[in-house]
């Protein structure tokens, strides 16, 4: 198995609050790996630090055996990186096919152009990556006027549109129904199977967590708390204690598979 | 959508207003002159400079007209831009079918029709602006001018800069191509008459943002004998004042261009400089026939005093009917023909369009100022003709192209 | 040279008091600004009119120490209704609007009141009465200080005190401290917006007024006051941070010193020498010396764009009918009809060079005379100094403007919003600045003469077939443009920087590219411009030619391909018609106004509301 990520020692600091602190965990390909932990717990920091929007003070980023602090997000995305956004951000004056479209034509280094129409680039291979996250009946609406669960979807075909090796995944299911949330996260775990790639994603909804993570890393006020499969962290104490304060049985705390 | 189309029909009624407005009534039988002059801006020069031609006009067309047909003129505003001025100017030759152009107040309006006027073959008789190149370097066989240049302006000045004993000079001036050349050849004719003389420091404030307080001390650490001003208008107010208060034209002498013209020197109240050495128009004390018949008329049918854009005003439409009498034609080579050598009696004296550089010999008078009754005027002024300001037929044949 | 001590002491006092009036201007439009995020063009018209009512109203009390400061405050308040009228009755329709719609208005109430001083108060440039008690000097070491200088001095910081207990230490102060800061917050506080909004409005008219008034014994009243001063505000403004009063303070220094001391050493440069270090400042710090990051860069100039729609059948056939009538129109018309048509096709091509920066592109450009500018002066010198043949001038000219477009990109797309627009205006300021006072070259405001077109296409009739070949080309070729992958990429840059980045797009250097792109176009249109006149001067580069473009972008409609043509159409056409009458400005400026509050979609855009379905794609 080769190691898609590799955090070392990550520390962040914004003012005198250390966002995140001294935290390492690797991932491999294949695998779908979890970020879980209260708010304020410094998920979207990490990610962030990963994805190259902000400068980590201390430790190591390593992408595909390449070192990545202080690349900027285009580079990193480069490497082989895709990314979907907890706020969902798409291209709002632009069709579904489009968005798509738009992540194809950087990826085939076309955005400089000036010769063909978008209209007949890129079609075929959009309308896949559409098909694949299930929204091609609506390719030709505009993004502006999408339901936030179908944003959702577009932001994934957008974020795979560059053959990425490792997804970064800021709360995929927000906003969604269960049934939705399951649909998608399946639809995630079949890609990742599929096309052997690793994803990081942070989630709040612990029963997609504890269902579709093959491991998880528990953050607490910056700091790397456990990790571990499921059924490792659904036994540890300490992060039964994040989540629950002290003395609950640990049944009662995290769904079981 | 009943809201929308009210809307656009507002706006249609409101456009056919506009253009039912515009396309005046006009006689048949007339000759009509185009013209064309800064009126939304400057307007302190431009209205009267209206006013003027209005009542020139009224003369004329009440004597019976040029050549059995009353004149018209049709009057354009170019908003004080070479650009808008030229696409007038074609206007005005294709679709008003004029027969010749004239006014234009800025001297880069003046020189864009200089250059149109070549081009196409069509008369312009400038009126005010100044510049030089006017009737030299870009001086052309249709383009003729009115007012005393920059050049001839400023010789006036140096021939009496030239008496006093001052030796070491500043200078202030617009930083523009009139301030520039109102400098440079007040700075030529100064020192070809006194190689004694000296200039020992100058200020370019931008046109209407001088900052007075700053480049007056600046001017006042050079130590000066006398002054050399060019700027004009709410600039030269500025001046005057923060000079004052400041101590500056104690026991300087100060010799500016244009402030004894009413335009700029009125404004100034009681505030006016005294003893300044300027060019000007004291119509007030004119005494002349021909200038009390004018000034009587004015004050007649404007019930105000004439500045001296009135009497550019007046003297350019004269000069453009005493052509057409001579030329007894609307054709441009007939009127070009006449106009050279053209001579007439204006309000001022009697005046030339030289043939040489189709410079009209139109003077300026020169004098000094001085505070009457909390207002400025000139005193001491004499009237001095251009034809004794210009440079030799010879020179002359050097700046102009042949 | 020896200078006394007493010497720099005064030139350093000159300064300060020099930056007293401009720091109640500055500060008021910055007020207005924070709060209701209108960029208020009519404040330069605010200034101007307190001066000219502070003159009235002194003059009307005649003899007395009060009369002078009473009529000076009561200026100001009466400057200040002006100003809460004016919100009232005219902005407040606008607040849902896009900013540049309000700017737009502004720009109206500015021309409208500029002919409406001009019919009030006279043509006739007033000398501003001498304060009572301080008409006098004070002597410093030896050089004299006019007493009144002491006083600006002492007002300007007495007025940031009165203004900063008045936003730190009442509820007032603090609902606009918040509606400046975060405006979604104090939105969501439920605080009377209408209220907080009319009252700021009063305060920052006021503030202007004032500095009007209280600048009349050093100057007086006159009517190009206006647009002398906005440009100098917006300067402190954006030098020392939009919403920042203390920035403007500190900038309004900065810039009278400027004046003071630069005179000393660059005496032919001082308009340069400001527009500098506005760019200066800009690249350092992009939100002003004491601005914050959140004000004004959250400024969008344009409401939500539409998805981009090919040209139905419908629409390509009156397409071609107009090309049609186009070919046709020398037999049609006189030849002074061609010529306003060519000056039309050549501003076309430039708005929608300017369009396809704003619209696809979500830059708004206040410099695009530069471009335009650059274009006329680039074939002229070429064919003054050279001797270059027209077909080779009109060539180079854009290729040349590219490069200085690239350039001035490079610069402008550090910064987003209000404060790009100003930054491409400081350059056009600095290329306008170097084109006029670098006469030895560029002829200065005496222009450049006799470039004419070849001798093949001096006709009329031949230049107006060669100038359509090449505009309404221009303008196919910018269509397409937005159409191709660059287009789209521009789209995405305007839509979302932080997708954008996220998918592998260098955001920076494509909006650079988007500029060049524009530059080349507006290049083109100004070097055939200058030949279809025959000469060039500096107005083709300053700040009017650039709202130019921007109206005629705007009169078209914002969020329309074709909005430019029209827009550049009926601009011309209405130009030429209005320049007849005496009061134009007036007329020009209540039909700017009226568009923006009847037609906010502008010309085609109204047009597609009204017609739009008869023109849609039957295939969507």
């Amino acid at each position: 198995m080769t190691k898609l990520l590799e955090v070392r020692n990550l520390a962040k600091a914004f003012g005198g609050i250390q966002a995140v602190d001294n935290v390492s965990f690797e991932l491999e390909a294949g695998q779908l790996l979890a970020m879980i932990g209260p708010n304020g717990a410094g998920k979207s920091t990490c990610f962030n630090l990963i994805n190259g929007q902000l400068y980590p003070d201390r430790g190591g980023i390593t992408i595909l055996g390449q070192r990545t602090n202080g690349r900027k997000p285009r580079d990193v995305w480069k490497l082989g990186v895709g990314r979907t956004f907890q706020i969902t951000c798409t291209f709002s004056s632009m069709t579904v096919l489009e968005n798509v479209q738009m992540a194809l034509l950087s990826y085939h280094k076309q955005t400089r152009s000036l010769f063909r129409k978008v209209r007949r680039l890129y079609v075929n291979e959009s309308m896949e990556l559409l098909e694949l996250v299930g929204i091609a009946a609506q390719s030709r609406r505009a993004c502006g006027v999408l339901a936030y669960g179908d944003l959702k979807r577009v932001e994934l075909a957008v974020a795979l549109a560059n053959r990425p090796k490792l997804l970064l995944m800021d709360e995929p299911t927000a906003g969604m129904g269960p049934a939705e949330r399951s649909q998608l996260m399946e639809l995630t775990s079949a890609i990742v199977r599929t096309r052997k790639i690793g994803v990081l994603f942070t989630e709040h909804d612990m029963d997609v967590v504890f269902t579709h993570a093959d491991r998880i890393i528990v953050l607490n006020r910056g700091e790397l708390v456990a990790q571990g499969t499921p059924s490792q962290v659904r036994a540890n104490v300490k992060v039964q204690e994040i989540y629950l304060g002290t003395g609950k049985t640990p049944g009662t705390a995290f769904p079981t598979s | 959508m009943k809201a929308t189309r009210m809307r656009l029909a507002l706006l249609m009624a409101a456009v056919l207003v506009l253009s039912g407005n515009t396309a005046a009534v006009r006689a048949a039988d007339t000759i009509k002159i185009g013209e064309i002059m800064t009126y939304s801006q400057l307007t302190s020069f431009t209205f009267p400079y209206r006013n003027g031609w209005q009542l020139a006009l009224e003369e004329i067309n009440q004597a019976g007209g040029v050549m059995g047909q009353p004149l018209e003129i049709i009057s354009r505003d170019d908003t004080g831009k070479p650009g808008t001025a030229v696409t007038i100017a074609e206007e005005l030759i294709r679709k008003d079918k004029v027969v010749l152009l004239m006014g234009s107040y800025l001297s880069n309006v003046g020189l864009a029709l200089t250059d149109f006027a070549k081009r196409n073959q069509v008369l312009y008789v400038a009126a005010e602006p100044l510049s030089d190149a006017l009737t030299w370097a870009q001086g052309n066989r249709y383009t003729f001018r009115l007012r005393p240049s920059t050049y001839m302006q400023a010789a006036m000045l140096a021939e009496e800069a030239s008496q006093l004993p001052a030796q070491r000079w500043a200078t202030i001036a617009p930083n523009y191509a009139y301030g520039k050349d109102a400098v440079a050849s007040f700075k030529k004719i100064l020192q070809a008459k006194r190689p004694d003389v000296e200039f020992m420091a100058e200020q370019w404030p931008a046109l209407f943002k001088i900052n007075a307080g700053a480049e007056i001390q600046a001017l006042a650490d050079a130590q000066p004998e006398a002054i050399y001003n060019v700027t004009f208008a709410s600039d030269l107010a500025k001046f005057v004042r923060e000079g004052k208060l400041r101590g500056f034209f104690k026991g300087i002498e100060v010799v500016s261009l244009l402030t004894g013209e009413p335009e700029y020197l009125d404004p100034l109240k009681d505030e006016a400089p005294e003893g300044w050495l300027v060019t000007g128009y004291p119509w007030y004390d004119i005494k002349t026939p021909a200038h009390t018949k004018f000034l009587e008329a004015y004050r007649r049918k404007f019930n105000d005093y004439p500045r001296t854009g009135s009497i550019v005003g007046y003297n350019v439409l004269m000069a453009v009917a005493h052509l057409l009498d001579k030329a007894q034609s609307t054709d441009t080579e007939k009127m070009v023909e006449a106009l050279e050598g053209l001579t007439f009696d204006s309000p001022v004296g009697r005046i030339t369009f030289r043939q040489i550089d189709h410079q009209s010999t139109m003077g300026a008078y020169v004098g000094r100022t001085a505070l009457k009754e909390g207002q400025g005027v000139m005193v001491d002024w004499k009237y001095m003709d251009g034809k004794d300001f210009l440079p030799s037929d010879e020179d002359v044949r050097k700046l102009r192209p042949q | 040279m020896d200078r006394t001590l007493g010497f720099y002491i005064v030139q350093f006092l000159t300064g300060l008091a020099d930056a007293s009036a401009l720091f109640l201007v500055a500060c008021g439009l910055s007020l207005i600004f924070g709060v209701s995020r209108i960029v208020n063009l009519a404040h330069g018209s605010f200034y101007m009119v307190g001066a000219y009512v502070a003159y009235y109203l002194i003059g009307f009390f005649s003899e007395g120490g009060c009369a002078f400061w009473a009529g000076i405050v009561l200026a100001a308040v009466v400057v200040g209704l002006i100003g809460v009228g004016i919100e009232v009755l005219l902005l407040r329709r606008l607040y849902g609007a896009p900013e540049l719609f309000m700017l737009f208005a502004t720009f109206g109430v500015v021309l409208i009141m500029q002919d409406l001083s001009r019919w009030l108060f006279g043509a006739e440039d007033l000398l501003g009465p001498r304060a009572p008690g301080l008409a006098g000097s004070v002597n410093i070491r030896g050089t004299l200080l006019p007493q009144y200088d002491l006083a600006l001095i002492l007002i300007a910081p007495l007025i940031l005190g009165v203004l900063w207990l008045l936003l730190n230490r009442t509820r007032w102060g603090i609902l606009v401290r918040a509606a400046t800061e975060d405006r979604e917050m104090s939105d969501a506080l439920g605080v009377n917006q209408t209220r907080l909004f009319t009252s700021v409005f009063f305060l920052g008219s006021f503030l202007a007024g004032l500095g009007g008034a209280i600048q009349l014994p050093k100057g007086g009243a006159n009517l190009l006051m206006d647009l002398n001063t906005i440009a100098e505000a917006f300067v402190v403004v954006v030098v020392g941070g939009m919403g920042s009063i203390p920035g403007a303070y500190l900038a309004a220094v900065i810039i009278g010193e400027l004046g003071s001391f630069g005179v000393l050493v660059f005496p032919e440069s001082t308009l340069v020498l400001m527009f500098l270090v506005m760019a200066v400042v800009l690249v350092i710090r992009p939100h002003g010396l004491l601005g914050q990051a959140g004000a004004g860069a959250h400024v969008a100039f344009r409401a939500a764009e539409a998805v981009l729609q090919p040209a139905s059948k419908k629409l390509k056939l009156l397409g071609l009918a107009c090309l049609v009538l186009i070919l046709v129109m020398p037999v049609l018309v006189g030849t002074f009809q061609l010529v306003l048509l060519t000056e039309i096709a050549l501003f076309a091509l430039a708005s929608m060079s300017l369009y396809f920066m704003m619209g696809p592109g979500g830059m708004v450009s206040f410099g695009h005379a530069a471009f335009f500018g650059g274009g006329a002066y680039a074939a002229a010198l070429l064919v003054h100094y050279l001797q270059t043949p027209m077909e080779l001038a009109v060539l180079l000219a854009p290729l040349l403007v590219g490069l200085l477009a690239l350039i001035i990109g490079w610069f402008c797309v550090r910064l987003s919003g209000v404060y790009m627009a100003m930054l491409t205006l400081a350059f056009a300021q600095i290329c306008w600045s170097i084109v006029f006072q670098w006469g030895e070259v560029t002829g200065g405001d005496d222009g450049l003469l006799s470039i004419w077109p070849s001798q093949w296409a001096s006709d009329k009739i031949v230049f107006y077939y060669l100038t359509m070949i090449l505009s309404i080309g221009g303008i196919l070729v910018l269509r397409y443009f937005i159409f191709t992958p660059f287009g789209y990429t521009m789209r995405a840059c305007r839509d979302s920087a932080l997708r954008v980045d996220s998918i592998g797009i260098n955001l920076a250097r494509h909006q650079c590219l988007a500029f060049a792109v524009a530059g080349v176009f507006a290049g083109l249109a100004g070097g055939l411009y200058v030949f279809s006149k025959g000469s060039v001067f500096p107005d083709e580069m300053a700040i009017p030619r650039s709202f130019d473009f921007l109206f005629m972008v705007l009169l078209g409609g914002v969020e329309t391909l074709f909005g430019p043509i029209a827009g550049a159409a009926a601009f011309t056409w209405l130009h030429d018609q209005i320049s007849r009458t005496d009061f134009w400005q007036l007329i020009l400026g209540c039909i700017f106004v009226l568009l923006v509050v009847a037609f906010p979609q502008g010309i085609v855009g109204s047009i597609n509301v009204r017609w739009g379905r008869f023109f849609a794609n039957q295939n969507h």
